[in-house]
C-alpha cells in the first residue's frame, strides 16, 4: 500500500512540470484583497483591469479621457460637465448610463472615496452626461475622478448598502473572488476598447516579501510587484527575469511634530541624516531626497534649490543654539527636559524598520535620545490626532492623485496624518488653496517648493523607486509611475 | 458502545463550555488590546496611503463601537440563532469567510497528516525493529534536526530547492494540487519527527512485552507478529499523538500560510487580531476551539475501537 501510495505522489509530481505554462498571466503584490468594494480593493481592482474610472492619466500625469470622452468646465468654475462614452458596457451586459455613473461616484463619495474631500454640491445624470455642481471653484475635480476609489461600478454591484459584486467596465472581468489571497480574472467579450491578449490573468496577494521574490524566481510569478532592497539586487542576476525599476512620486520622509522640534530644530536633525548612505546600504538605489519632490515630478522640482547637506557637526553646533545642550550624561536637553525622539514606524514596508534603526544612531551620535516603535500604521494618524507623536516615518505618495496639490492639500494646508503637524504656515495653505481653485498666480508653485524647503514641516529623507520583477515570457507590461495600472491587456506572451 | 457515546456527550457538553469560553475571552482579550479598535478597522479597509480622520469618523459612525458591551450580547445572541455577525472590515459575513478559510486550512492540515502518515510511522516501525542499529541512529538524529527546525526556514529551505533549483513545484498560491505539496510537506516534517519516535518507542515495547515473546513461541514469524498485533498496539500511542499534534499543527499553519500565500484561518486570525475585526476573531476562535474538540473526540472513539480494553475515557 506504501508502495503504491508513493508511486501516486511520483507520479502527481512529475505531471506538475508544466505548472509555469498554464496560459494565465500571474500578477503577485503585497497586497491583499479586503472586500469587493472600490472603495478598498480598487487599487488591486484597477491595476487588474477590471474597473475604470472616468478620467485617466498618461505616465507623466497628463489627464487623458477614460469613460469619459471630454469634460468642461463653465465660466465660473463650479459646473463641470463630464460626457461619457456611449458603447461601454459592464461585465453584466448593461449599458454604462449617466444614471449608473453618479450611482457608482455617489457610492464612493459616501463610503470613504475621494470625492468627499471635493467642494461637490451636487452629481446629475443627463442622458450620457454627468454634471457637477460646486459650491466653488475647485481645479482638481478631474484629478481626482482619475483616482481608483472613483472607479465606475455597475448598478448591479450595489445593493443594500454592501458593494456585493464587482461588476466593472474594464478589458477582465473578474471569474473567481476569493479574498484575501486570490482573484481570477478572465478577458470580457463585451468590452468597449481594444480587448485583452491574454485570456486569463491571475491577482495573488502575497504579504511576504521573501515568498513574492522567490516566485518571481521559480516563474510561478509573470509579474511580481514591490521586492524588497535584498531581493531586488539578487534577482538582478536571475535568468528568465528583467527587473525594473521607475522613479515615483513618493518620498520617504519623517514627520516631526513641530510643537516639540522647532524650525532651528528640523534642520539641525535634517543635518544629522545621511541619506545618501541610507538610500545606497539600505534601499540599494542612489536617490537621497536633495528636497522633497523627486525629480520625476519636473513641475515641482526645483534644481536651483541647495540640496540637504550631511553634517553632524554642524547639527551639533545649530542643536546647542537652538537651547538643545549637553547634559552630564551627553544628552541634549532644553528646559530641564531630554532631547527624546520617538520614531514611529511600521513593517508593512519592509525598509521602514531598517531605516529607523539607521535614523536612531545618526540621532544619537549628535546627543539626542532615540527610540523606534515599530507598530501599526494606524498609530500615526492616532498620535497625530491626539497630538502625543513625536516623529513618524513612512512614505508619502504623491500621485494619489495624478497631481501632487491633492496630497499638498491633505497634508501641508496647515497639517494632515500624513504631513505636518503643529506646523501652521498661513501663506502656504492660501497658496495651496488657490492651486485648487484655479486663481494661483504664476509662479505659486515654486513658492510652495520653496516655503516646504525653507520650513522643513517634514523631513525628506529618499525618493522612491517602484520596483518590479517581469518574467521573460511576457512583453507590454507597463510601469506607471503613479501605481494605477500595470497595461495588463495589452500584455502578451513572447513566442 | 454505549461507552462511545457516553465518551461523545461528554466531549458535547465540553464543545458547549467550550463556546461560551472562547467567546467570552476573545472578546476580552480584543478590548484589552491598546489602542483605538476603530483607527485599526479604518487602517485595514484604506490602507496606509487613505486612512485620515475623515475615513476614520466614517467608520466610527457606520460600526458605532465594536468595543461596547452591546457588541458581546448581540454576537451571543446572534449565536444562538446560527448568526456570526459580520466581518468589520470587508462587510462580509463571517461565516462564509471562514468556510472559505477553514476548508482551505483543513484541506492543508489533512495533507499535512497524511504525508506525515507516510513518513513517520514506516520510519518508527522500521526504526524500532531494529533497535540500536545505524537506522535507528539516523532516525532519532533527522528526528531532532527537522524538530528543531523553525517551520520558516524549513518553508522557505524547500520553495530553495524544490521551486527553484528543481523547478517541479510552484512556490507559493492556492487552488490546486499543484499547491498543496510544499506547505503540506512543511507540516509534515516537523509532525513526522514526533510520531517517528513514538512509533519507534511503542514497537520496541511491544516486541519486548510478553505476547509479542508468546506469539513467536507459537510459531508465527516476526512479520505476521508486526502484522497481526503488532501494528493494533503501536497505532494507539500514534492516534493519540496525532489528536495533540493538532495544537502544534495551528500553530504551524499560521507561519505556513503566511509563507506560502495560504488563504487559511490561521492567516485570517493573525490578521483579524492585526486589524481588530472582532466578530471574526471570536467566529475563528469558536470554530478553533470545536475543531480541537472534534479532533479529541474522533481520537477517542478511534483509540477505543482500536484497543477495546482501555478504561472509561
Amino acid at each position: 500500500m506504501i508502495k503504491a501510495l508513493s508511486l501516486t505522489f511520483l507520479l502527481a509530481s512529475t505531471s506538475l512540470l508544466a505548472h509555469a505554462n498554464d496560459g494565465v498571466l500571474d500578477v503577485v503584490a503585497p497586497f491583499e484583497i479586503k472586500g469587493k468594494d472600490p472603495v478598498s480593493s480598487g487599487s488591486i481592482l484597477m491595476k487588474m483591469s477590471v474597473t475604470q474610472t472616468l478620467v485617466d492619466a498618461k505616465a507623466d500625469g497628463t489627464l487623458i479621457p477614460g469613460l469619459a470622452t471630454q469634460w468642461q468646465v463653465s465660466e465660473d468654475g463650479l459646473t463641470w460637465t463630464f460626457s461619457l462614452r456611449s458603447d461601454v458596457r459592464f461585465h453584466d451586459g448593461s449599458l454604462m448610463t449617466g444614471a449608473a455613473v453618479v450611482a457608482a461616484l455617489e457610492w464612493s463619495r459616501n463610503n470613504g472615496g475621494l470625492l468627499a474631500k471635493t467642494p461637490l454640491e451636487s452629481m446629475v445624470a443627463d442622458g450620457q452626461q454627468v454634471v457637477f455642481k460646486l459650491t466653488h471653484p475647485f481645479t482638481m475635480l478631474p484629478a481626482m475622478l482619475a483616482e481608483y476609489r472613483s472607479a465606475i461600478i455597475a448598478p448591479s454591484s450595489i445593493q443594500e448598502g454592501q458593494v456585493v459584486d464587482v461588476v466593472g467596465t474594464g478589458p477582465y472581468r473578474v471569474k473567481q473572488f476569493t479574498p484575501p489571497n486570490t482573484l481570477t480574472v478572465e478577458a470580457f467579450d463585451g468590452y468597449w476598447g481594444k480587448p485583452a491578449t491574454i485570456k486569463q490573468a491571475a491577482y495573488h496577494g502575497i504579504s511576504r516579501a521573501e515568498t513574492r521574490a522567490l516566485m518571481a524566481e521559480s516563474g510561478d510569478a509573470d509579474i511580481t510587484l514591490s521586492l524588497d532592497p535584498a531581493s531586488f539586487t539578487r534577482l538582478q542576476s536571475t535568468a528568465g527575469l528583467k527587473v525594473e525599476s521607475t522613479a515615483i512620486p513618493r518620498v520617504l520622509m519623517l514627520k516631526v511634530n513641530g510643537e516639540v522640534f522647532d524650525k532651528a530644530t528640523r534642520h539641525a536633525l535634517s543635518k544629522a541624516i545621511d541619506r545618501v548612505g541610507i538610500a545606497k546600504a539600505v534601499l540599494r538605489y542612489d536617490t537621497a531626497a536633495t528636497q522633497m519632490f523627486p525629480k520625476g515630478m519636473a513641475e515641482w522640482h526645483n534644481a536651483a534649490l541647495e540640496p540637504f547637506a550631511y553634517d553632524p557637526e554642524a547639527a551639533k553646533a545649530e542643536l546647542a543654539k537652538a537651547g538643545w545642550v549637553l547634559n552630564a550624561q551627553g544628552v541634549r536637553e532644553k528646559n530641564g527636559k531630554a532631547m527624546e525622539i520617538e520614531i514611529l514606524t511600521f513593517p508593512d514596508r519592509p525598509e521602514l524598520p531598517l531605516i529607523a534603526a539607521v535614523l536612531e544612531q545618526q540621532f544619537a551620535a549628535v546627543g539626542a535620545l532615540p527610540t523606534i516603535n515599530n507598530t501599526s500604521y494606524t498609530e500615526i494618524p492616532a498620535k497625530h490626532n491626539n497630538g502625543t507623536l513625536s516623529t513618524a516615518l513612512f512614505a508619502r505618495n504623491f500621485a494619489l492623485v495624478p497631481n501632487a496639490v491633492g496630497t499638498l492639500l491633505q497634508d501641508y494646508a496647515p497639517s494632515g496624518e500624513w504631513g505636518a503637524m503643529g506646523w501652521n504656515n498661513e501663506a502656504f495653505t492660501a497658496k495651496v488653496k488657490a492651486m485648487a481653485d484655479g486663481s494661483a498666480p504664476e509662479g505659486a508653485r515654486e513658492e510652495l517648493v520653496a516655503i516646504l524647503h525653507e520650513e522643513l514641516p517634514v523631513l525628506p529623507i529618499a525618493w522612491y523607486q517602484l520596483n518590479m520583477a517581469v518574467s521573460d515570457k511576457v512583453t507590454g507590461v507597463v510601469i506607471d509611475p503613479f501605481e494605477r495600472t500595470l497595461g495588463l491587456s495589452n500584455v502578451t506572451w513572447k513566442e | 458502545m454505549q461507552l462511545i457515546f457516553k465518551a461523545l456527550l461528554w466531549r458535547l457538553a465540553q464543545a458547549g463550555v467550550v463556546a461560551i469560553l472562547v467567546g467570552v475571552l476573545s472578546f476580552s482579550m480584543m478590548i484589552a488590546l491598546p489602542g483605538d479598535m476603530i483607527y485599526r478597522i479604518a487602517g485595514a479597509r484604506f490602507g496606509y496611503d487613505n486612512i485620515n480622520s475623515q475615513n476614520i469618523e466614517l467608520v466610527r459612525n457606520q460600526l458605532g463601537d465594536p468595543a461596547g458591551i452591546s457588541a458581546f450580547v448581540n454576537w451571543m445572541g446572534g449565536l444562538l440563532e446560527g448568526n456570526f455577525g459580520n466581518s468589520l472590515v470587508t462587510g462580509e459575513p463571517v461565516l462564509s469567510e471562514i468556510t472559505h478559510q477553514l476548508g482551505a486550512t483543513a484541506e492543508l492540515a489533512g495533507i499535512a497528516i497524511l504525508l506525515s502518515l507516510l513518513i513517520g510511522p514506516p520510519l518508527g516501525v522500521w526504526a524500532g525493529l531494529r533497535p540500536d542499529s545505524w537506522i535507528d541512529r539516523c532516525t532519532l538524529l533527522m528526528a531532532a534536526v527537522f524538530k528543531a527546525t523553525p517551520q520558516f526556514l524549513l518553508g522557505l529551505l524547500l520553495i530553495v530547492i524544490v521551486s527553484i533549483g528543481l523547478g517541479l513545484l510552484p512556490a507559493a498560491g492556492y487552488g490546486e494540487a499543484k499547491f498543496f505539496i510544499l506547505p503540506g510537506l512543511t507540516l509534515a516534517i516537523g509532525l513526522a519527527a514526533n510520531t517517528t519516535r513514538i512509533t519507534r518507542e511503542a514497537v520496541v515495547k511491544a516486541r519486548a512485552a510478553n505476547w509479542w515473546q508468546f506469539a513467536r513461541w507459537k510459531g508465527l514469524s516476526e512479520r505476521q507478529v508486526f502484522w497481526r498485533h503488532g501494528l493494533r498496539h503501536v497505532s494507539v500511542p500514534v492516534v493519540t499523538l496525532i489528536a495533540a499534534q493538532f495544537v502544534a499543527l495551528m500553530e504551524g499553519v499560521v507561519v505556513v500560510e503566511t509563507i506560502f500565500g495560504w488563504p487559511g484561518i490561521g492567516h485570517a486570525l493573525v490578521h483579524a487580531v492585526f486589524h481588530r475585526d472582532v466578530p471574526m476573531v471570536q467566529g475563528t476562535a469558536l470554530i478553533m476551539g470545536l475543531a480541537f474538540v472534534l479532533v479529541n473526540a474522533a481520537a477517542d472513539v478511534i483509540a477505543r475501537l482500536l484497543d477495546p480494553r482501555a478504561p472509561n475515557p
